[in-house]
């Protein structure tokens, strides 16, 4: 393993895409950075800005319009940039899934590199899908 | 030559304060979880996210605006904030070279970094780069009259000298500025100066990360943002060793008192580090006229009280 990629395993920085989401896969990724779960002990930071982020965390059903915002973070994002789709909706769309505005999970639209399942997961599981995408970059 | 080379990236220029202020970057993180009842990023944690910055991640360049400009930005701000870190340093570490350590050329250095970020935000033609700029403007407008009293008041009190080397020696000899009420009054002034020019909490306006979104610095990314890294890092080690320098009699560096110098430096970080994590963030309009009036008005007090020998 070289310094470049233990450095950048060490300080993921996350931007967080939120589609048609019914916002409770938001509260519980947010629940990751709260007292209890912590997730700064691995330099894991959310950050405002995409053009700072090293992981581009996706939750909620992507619909059509929802779709052409999310290829243009995607194309603002600088590289390399992980993917991570969060939820059931994320994953595969769930109970959208045959939705007449639903436009395609996340893997159909860019490139996903870890899925999280769940609806919602809980915290524990988002850690475990994040350790496991950083054992794995 | 050499011998400037040295000073200037060496040892007390560029490496040693980037490597000083990442650790006293830790140090403010650790404390604001630890405030928070969380346990906080390893100890290496600024070094992982410069080397990520620089070496991983991709650059873009704004496609809208000036490339050369949006670049050199964080260069100047770390060549200026460097350049004041040798002038703070040398005469800390009671290292004699020609120079003196010239309060005023240090208080026109120390200002290049916010002028850099200013620049850099609006050379990047983002809307929210450029309200965060506007901010970060009328910011130093509130708080460089300020500091610069604050600065007056020191040379008062050293009668007239103008120099660090005499004021750390003068102190030295006697007692530290602060033990004085003046000394007070300054010491609370230049913390909210300091707190103001390295934009933490109650005067993080220009980067308010909810609202704006990392405002000026909201389009660089990989390794110019890595540079803006570097020149936060550096200025977080030097505003405190100023205060160090001006009113806390600087560093004795023989023996024990070595210990004594940095929980100087780590007590003021601290200071800093509380303010931010007990306060709101304040509206641009209020912080103006908390440093031109409230500020201000302190600042004015302690000048008259160290013209009564108080």
């Amino acid at each position: 393993m070289g310094f470049k990629s233990y450095c950048f395993k060490k300080s993921l920085w996350v931007f967080h895409f939120g589609g048609a989401s019914c916002n409770n896969c938001d509260i519980e990724i947010l629940d990751c950075l709260t007292p209890r779960h912590d997730l700064e002990r691995f330099g894991i930071l959310l950050v405002g800005s995409i053009r700072h982020a090293d992981v581009l965390l996706v939750n909620g059903s992507i619909n059509r319009r929802d779709k052409e915002r999310l290829l243009e973070i995607y194309n603002q994002a600088p590289k390399p940039i992980l993917v991570v789709a969060i939820g059931a909706c994320g994953c595969t769309g769930g109970i959208f899934a045959e939705g007449m505005t639903f436009a395609g999970p996340v893997d159909k639209i860019i490139p996903v590199n870890a899925y999280i399942p769940g609806c919602p997961p809980k915290p524990e599981a988002i850690i475990a899908g994040i350790v496991k995408l950083v054992n794995n970059s | 030559m050499a011998v400037s080379l040295f000073y200037f990236f060496v040892f007390p220029g560029l490496l040693f304060a980037a490597t000083i202020g990442a650790f006293l970057s830790w140090f403010d993180r650790k404390i604001t979880a630890r405030v928070q009842f969380r346990k906080g990023p390893p100890l290496l944690q600024p070094f992982y996210d410069f080397f990520k910055l620089l070496l991983v991640k991709e650059t873009i360049l704004p496609r809208h605006g000036s490339p050369l400009l949006f670049l050199l930005a964080p260069i100047f701000a770390v060549i200026g904030a460097t350049l004041a870190s040798v002038f703070i340093l040398l005469p800390l570490f009671s290292i004699n070279t020609g120079f003196k350590g010239d309060l005023l050329v240090i208080f026109y250095l120390l200002t290049i970094p916010s002028f850099s970020y200013i620049i850099g935000a609006l050379a990047s033609g983002n809307p929210l780069a450029a309200v965060g700029g506007s901010r970060e403007m009328k910011l130093i407008l509130g708080y460089e009259m300020t500091f610069i009293l604050v600065i007056a008041g020191i040379i008062m009190k050293c009668e007239q000298h103008f120099d660090l080397n005499t004021i750390i020696q003068t102190q030295q000899e006697g007692t530290p500025f602060i033990g004085s009420i003046s000394g007070v009054l300054l010491f609370i002034v230049a913390i909210f100066c300091i707190q103001a020019k390295l934009a933490l909490v109650p005067f993080d306006m220009p980067e308010a990360e909810t609202e704006i979104t990392e405002g000026i610095f909201i389009e660089y990314s990989g390794a110019a943002y890595a540079m803006i890294k570097l020149a936060k890092y550096i200025m977080l080690f030097i505003l405190p060793a100023l205060i160090v320098a001006m009113l806390m009699s600087g560093f004795n560096l023989h023996g024990i008192n070595i210990l004594w110098a940095i929980l100087k430096v780590l007590g003021v970080v601290l200071a800093l580090t509380l303010i931010r994590n007990t306060n709101p963030r304040v509206k641009i309009k209020q912080a103006i006229s908390f440093f031109m009036i409230w500020m201000n008005l302190i600042a004015v007090i302690a000048l008259v009280l160290i013209a009564f020998g108080l």
